[in-house]
């Protein structure tokens, strides 16, 4: 956990099975039909990046590679597309990691948005690059979402580590 | 020994250095990205991931199935009594030409055998559900739900009621990959109905499909209608494909450009039927030996020439 001057409440030890389940429910929400409406956000880009910002001791570069294999065989992409670009986003968010919690979520978002978009534009060049057809601008809508649902998402995953805010003053520590 | 100032003594265990890490798994990503796309030798890892990823995307398929299954009941019994009639009226339409099918096959059958021509194939295949398109927004594939387990292959092509959807391209265990014609690049060997003129089209990755090498002077009209030649030995002949929608004439360019309209419901969900894989056709006949021992680029100079001689 960061130390942000914003936060006035103290967290609790994230839980590793929780970082675990929440990708596992990003996947299954890229997994979703919704996942060809146009704008609908690349959701373990964006919990991916979540946990690369908070925890990049934990979630790392490896969890990247993973995911982005996993991605690559349910899109039916060529192999390493994902991996290329989720590796990239967890770095720049581990490396981000320091100064970006010192500010409010609204800035915290700000921020996030070039490196969401910078994920999806790796990958639309690495297609380019062997012969795809560009899909539209709307390729680009999903991490503008993606950037919005920062703040949402962030007080989800948080959730769990939130104290209760009434505190028994006959408590030893 | 190190001297003080060679390496921090180890206090807190950190791993490799973060751009270590990253150059690692990038160049990771590429060889594998340049191995998947070149070499396609990367199938046994592919299927093997899917056998993890396969149970998920099913699970996540399914609150989408049960709204349209829901949406089905509640249409209520008016509209399915409509469909019901407008089916059988279908089928009343069709079948004059059904019933007299089988005689019909019979014959041709017996008047091959008569000239001594071999016979033709015939269609048969498995039927299929679409599980889901993929999320790929670069091309157009859906997944089905028969794979290895039902002896679905890579290359089967794939039809529904009304002409070719696509050809199965990667096969899992119990999914297969169709990719469907209207893919950019995807090529059907096809023929003009109305002219018996041979081409092949090309998918645009749009929806639409284009009738390449085709000359400006062509007798090619609006409303053709684009079936199977069956040159490729993995099409059956005679299968619908396209219809053309739009020919623009250029003089400036040698050929003309020749859009097509998927005739088969292509973008839509459903059943398809996976056609079993072709006979093997004979191989091809050994090459002229004579000039042979010329480079490859020559002979396929010459025979050029010889070809445009004999025109």
């Amino acid at each position: 956990m960061q130390p942000s001057n914003a936060s006035s409440r103290i967290l609790q030890p994230v839980r590793p099975w929780f970082i675990f389940f929440s990708l596992i429910m990003a996947l299954l929400l890229n997994f979703l039909p919704t996942a060809h409406w146009p704008g609908v956000p690349d959701w373990v880009a964006l919990v991916l990046c979540f946990w690369s910002v908070r925890e990049f001791r934990r979630v790392g570069m490896g969890w990247a590679f993973v995911l982005g294999l996993l991605m690559d065989v349910a899109d039916g992409s060529i192999l390493g597309q994902h991996c290329f670009a989720y590796v990239l986003l967890a770095y720049a968010s581990a490396a981000l990691s320091r100064r970006l919690l010192w500010f409010p979520l609204l800035q915290q978002a700000l921020q996030v948005l070039p490196l969401l978009v910078l994920c999806q534009a790796v990958q639309l060049a690495m297609r380019l690059l062997v012969g795809g057809d560009f899909p539209g601008w709307s390729y680009f809508v999903g991490p503008l979402i993606a950037t919005l649902l920062w703040i949402p998402a962030t007080f989800v995953l948080l959730l769990p580590q939130y104290q209760p805010v009434e505190q028994d003053p006959n408590r030893p520590i | 020994m190190a001297g003080i100032d060679h390496a921090p003594p180890p206090f807190f265990k950190q791993g490799p250095a973060p751009l270590a890490l990253l150059t690692l798994y990038i160049a990771l990503s590429v060889a594998i990205f340049v191995v998947d796309l070149r070499m396609h030798s990367l199938d046994l890892v592919r299927q093997s991931i899917s056998l993890l990823v396969d149970p998920l995307q099913r699970v996540a398929q399914t609150p989408g199935s049960l709204v349209d299954y829901a949406a089905y009941y509640l249409r209520g019994i008016q509209a399915l009594e409509v469909e019901n009639r407008e089916l059988k009226h279908a089928k009343l339409t069709t079948a004059p030409d059904l019933q007299r099918l089988a005689q019909v096959e019979a014959e041709n059958e017996r008047l091959r055998k008569l000239l001594s021509v071999k016979e033709r194939e015939k269609a048969q295949g498995q039927v299929a559900q679409i599980l889901y398109t993929t999320r790929d927004p670069f091309s157009r594939r859906v997944i089905i739900d028969k794979g290895q387990q039902s002896g679905i292959v890579a290359g089967q092509p794939a039809i529904d009621e009304a002409g070719v959807v696509g050809q199965v391209t990667r096969i899992f265990p119990f999914s297969a990959e169709i990719t469907l014609i209207t893919d950019k690049n995807q090529a059907v060997p096809v023929q003009i109905i109305r002219s018996g003129q041979r081409s092949v089209i090309f998918g645009l990755g749009n929806g639409q499909l284009e009738l390449r090498y085709m000359p400006n002077n062509a007798d090619v009209q609006v409303g053709d209608v684009l079936v199977t030649s069956g040159l490729d030995s993995i099409y059956l002949p005679g299968f619908p494909v396209a219809k053309v929608i739009n020919i623009e004439r250029d003089n400036a360019y040698s050929f003309a450009r020749i859009f097509c309209a998927p005739i088969a419901g292509v973008e839509n969900f459903g059943e398809l039927m996976v056609l079993t894989p072709r006979e093997a056709i004979p191989p091809a006949p050994p090459e002229a030996k004579a000039k042979s021992d010329d480079d490859t680029g020559n002979g396929i100079r010459r025979k050029k020439q010889r070809a445009a001689k004999a025109k």
